[in-house]
């Protein structure tokens, strides 16, 4: 019961900007006048260890966090993906060497000290760069920020990067920390990272363990009529029974993250006072895919990875395990990215006479009892539909004589099995687009990583073409030839089949109606919720 | 020495062994499970070698198995119980922290099942095979049956939801600090549902083990020679067939108390009380050792006292156990 809700948005949990998302403003409750005051409480089932977004950058963190500390920019339906918050305007150099970003003026940390260019260069070279866990890669070339006044930040990169990565990356990496609090202490134990003191719209005022954290308006936030609310109060809900009678009962407003089982969802729509959102989560999508070790002689062969796809059903796998709450995926890059995303990279289609004709092809003949050979298969504990797909794909190969033996472990576990030991033959996984594919999507891809890094290529595949593809791509500045060279990525893996895609999924929240400004950008629940109210 | 004070001493000097043997096993144990701190963390974030490489270092994960087991029996010998990862504080702060929480709710739930199911246990074992008793039989039957969560999510539904004369769950109101009997008042207010539930299947269990304690005393010859002397029913009941039912009762108790501190994790859990169970489960899934070990010797020592307890009844309840 538990493993669930504990992993359920534990993993990964990043994402970043929809700037190529439909640019059409889609207020859910953008209705009547803000009003002042209220407490929101909401339901929360995790508790990071480290709650200092600038250095673990997932969704677990944002959650609370991202009302505390701001990053440079955050994603947005409109004004072209991106909405300011502590940059506003924002410009890289056409030889991909620097990026400029203007900040806003007149911001100060809820310590009382004035914010400054300083902060976002230490925030950059000491923390992202050095600490991270997305920006140790993502800012590995940036050699130093110049900070030419107060209010200027230019970052310097050793060798040309995509500014078109960088934006995309803003919302989820740049999470700003005070320097006057950081410096000179080691930045992965000093005390701010658990009591944090940010520019956000809330202060952090407490955290019980087990029980909740607390936040308070902050009096001197720049967007001076903000926030509306007076506090947040995170509850503590580690059973997710518990948390829909909370929110029956009034005593959350909100449930994020699917914290409410797809299950129970039909029950809570028809409650009066409750209302189901299946969206705000746009920027965090996730991808169930089926994980493949190359290293077994049967998977190498691509007609026997083509032969698994094609007896997978996705629309069965989006109808029955996410109940419709999903779509099936064509491949790595989501369907809502039309930056990157192409509808020409064909994916082997639902077909169990082709399965059982390339696999014959390929050798594999039935044997006595009808199947062909055996495999170990490990779905992931993360969320409760990686269990159900482990279960479903079990039965779908055996219809096409492949017989696999499913292995359960827990986070820790399965971390190990598939990324250190590879002791696996099929996974199931549910790795997290963040909006621009070499970020966390090619890495999954490319040859020659070292072992023990998890959500990275622990397959054993290593094919020149599609390597030499993703390092021109990571080279390539401008961003139509950028975004081209994402599209022959897909076609050539569409081929190949190295990882397959099964469904894209985002979250469902669930809130009683007097709260509004819910989901009103494509990361909400890990936005910083300013413009939320409560009516009376 | 008085034989209570040698009962006491005895059952202290075994305890040391017990504890050692405790502290080494769970540590070996644990050890077998697949992955560690680090691979527990990094399944939440993610992260590059670098990082891996930092966090196991900073950990102390890069030693060997025997290096970092010397160093945390060393540290035991001075009663340090070591650094915990997942909460980045003294092990011995996080389990001080939960201990009071879950003693409370035990200690409230074992008091409700006991007395309650032993009252219930004498009613109906006072005049076995009436219509009382073959009702609260039944009863019993049907609660040892339903499952902990399930019966807390059924008071959830009914008492906080439907009715809202109690809080969903936690330990006391959230963001009103109280004083003195304002806030006893509210932590029992919190508690009222967590420890029916713990305590109702333990109810059932006590009176069971009551009621056929009584039938086989109503057998006994004492019994006879009471009814043969002309006692009162109501004495006979009491005086003779209840305490001689009691003593496999106080045995439950002492049993009991170990096994609520694992059954309370679901209780735990479906209230959102943060104790030791949850604790326990939380330090399982993050790998956290010196943390879970920390929570299994906290258990260890509770069991060893609360046995001490049980035996100290015994020779209360019955004087052979002393001479013995």
């Amino acid at each position: 019961m538990n493993q669930k809700t504990l992993s359920r948005r534990a993993l990964l949990g990043t994402a970043i900007g929809t700037a190529g998302a439909a640019a059409l403003p889609r207020f859910a409750h953008a209705q009547g006048t803000p009003r002042k005051g209220g407490t929101l409480v909401v339901a929360a089932d995790t508790e990071p260890r480290n709650l200092n977004p600038a250095i673990a950058a997932s969704n677990g963190v944002f959650y609370v966090a991202s009302k505390v500390i701001e990053p440079l920019a955050e994603m947005s339906y409109d004004g072209g993906g991106l909405a300011p918050r502590l940059a506003t305007e924002w410009s890289g150099s056409a030889d991909g060497r620097s990026a400029t970003f203007k900040l806003r003026p007149g911001v100060t940390w809820h310590d009382g000290k004035p914010f400054s260019s300083a902060d976002v260069a230490f925030s950059a070279m000491e923390v992202w760069k050095k600490a991270q866990n997305l920006g140790r890669v993502l800012f590995k070339d940036l050699e130093a920020v110049d900070t030419p006044d107060g209010g200027t930040a230019v970052f310097r990169f050793s060798k040309p990067t995509p500014f078109q990565l960088i934006r995309n990356a803003l919302p989820a990496v740049t999470a700003v920390v005070p320097k006057h609090v950081y410096e000179g202490s080691d930045v992965n134990t000093n005390p701010a990272n658990t009591k944090l003191i940010g520019t956000g719209p809330f202060r952090f005022v407490e955290h019980k363990p087990g029980e909740f954290y607390r936040l308070a308006k902050s009096p001197t936030y720049w967007d001076r009529d903000k926030p509306y609310l007076d506090g947040i109060i995170y509850r503590v809900l580690p059973d997710a029974g518990a948390i829909a009678a909370a929110l029956e009962a009034d005593q959350i407003q909100l449930a994020a993250f699917s914290a409410i089982p797809l299950s129970e969802l039909p029950r809570m729509e028809k409650l009066k006072g409750v209302q189901v959102l299946n969206k705000g989560y746009e920027g965090i999508t996730y991808q169930l895919t089926v994980e493949i070790n190359h290293r077994r002689k049967e998977l190498a062969d691509v007609r026997v990875r083509r032969a698994i796809t094609h007896a997978i059903d996705k629309d069965f796998v989006v109808k029955t395990i996410f109940r419709g709450y999903a779509t099936a995926s064509s491949g790595p890059i989501p369907k809502f990215d039309k930056q990157f995303h192409t509808d020409e990279a064909a994916q082997p289609a639902f077909d169990v006479a082709k399965a059982n004709a390339l696999l014959d092809e390929a050798g594999y003949t039935r044997q006595g009892g009808g199947m062909r050979f055996k495999l170990r298969l490990l779905p992931a504990p993360w969320f409760e539909q990686t269990r159900q797909m482990g279960d479903y794909l079990r039965q779908a190969l055996r219809v096409v004589g492949i017989d696999a033996e499913l292995v359960n472990n827990d986070s820790a576990g399965h971390t190990k099995a598939i990324y250190t030991d590879q002791a696996f033959d099929l996974a199931i996984g549910s790795p997290v687009y963040r909006n621009d594919p070499s970020i966390s999507t090619t890495i999954l891809y490319q040859g020659g990583l070292p072992s023990g890094v998890p959500f990275s290529n622990q397959y054993g595949y290593n094919d020149a073409a599609v390597n030499a593809t993703i390092l021109k791509a990571s080279e390539t500045l401008d961003a139509a030839s950028r975004a081209q060279l994402y599209r022959d990525f897909q076609r050539q893996v569409a081929e190949s089949q190295p990882l397959i895609h099964v469904a894209e999924f985002t979250f469902i929240s669930v809130i009683r109606d007097k709260l509004h400004n819910v989901a009103n950008n494509p990361r909400w629940a890990t936005s910083n919720w300013a413009d939320a109210w409560l009516s009376a | 020495m008085s034989p209570v004070w040698r009962i006491v001493t005895r059952r202290l000097g075994n305890a040391v062994p017990v504890l050692a043997i405790v502290a080494v096993g769970s540590y070996c144990l644990l050890e077998l499970a697949p992955g560690d701190a680090v691979d527990a963390y990094l399944s939440g974030s993610g992260g590059d070698a670098g990082l891996v490489a930092q966090l196991r270092h900073a950990w102390g994960l890069d030693r060997s198995f025997a290096a970092r087991l010397a160093s945390y029996l060393l540290s035991l010998l001075t009663l340090d119980f070591g650094w915990s990862v997942a909460f980045t504080r003294p092990v011995r702060v996080v389990v001080l922290d939960r201990l009071g929480n879950t003693l409370l709710l035990m200690s409230a739930a074992i008091a409700f099942s006991f007395s309650v199911g032993t009252l219930l246990g004498v009613v109906a074992g006072a005049r076995p095979r009436s219509w009382r008793d073959r009702i609260l039989s039944l009863l019993s039957l049907a609660l040892y049956a339903a499952p902990g969560f399930w019966l807390g999510l059924m008071l959830i539904v009914a008492f906080a939801v439907k009715l809202s004369w109690f809080p969903l769950g936690g330990v006391a109101t959230i963001g009103e600090p109280r004083a003195g009997l304002a806030h006893v008042l509210d932590v029992a207010w919190h508690l009222a549902l967590p420890a029916a539930a713990l305590g109702l299947v333990y109810l059932a269990l006590y009176l069971r083990l009551m009621r056929a304690g009584m039938v086989e005393a109503w057998r006994s010859d004492f019994v006879r020679t009471a009814r043969a002397k002309g006692l009162s029913r109501q004495r006979i009941v009491w005086r003779h067939v209840a305490r001689n039912a009691l003593l496999p009762v106080v045995t439950m108790l002492g049993l009991q108390a170990a096994a609520m501190l694992g059954g309370s994790v679901v209780i735990e859990s479906v209230f959102a009380i943060p104790g030791l169970g949850r604790l326990a489960y939380e330090a399982v899934t993050q790998r956290d050792v010196p943390l879970l070990l920390g929570i299994i010797l906290a258990g260890t020592v509770m069991v060893i006292v609360v046995n001490l307890l049980v035996d100290l009844a015994y020779a209360r309840l019955d004087p052979r156990v002393i001479t013995g």
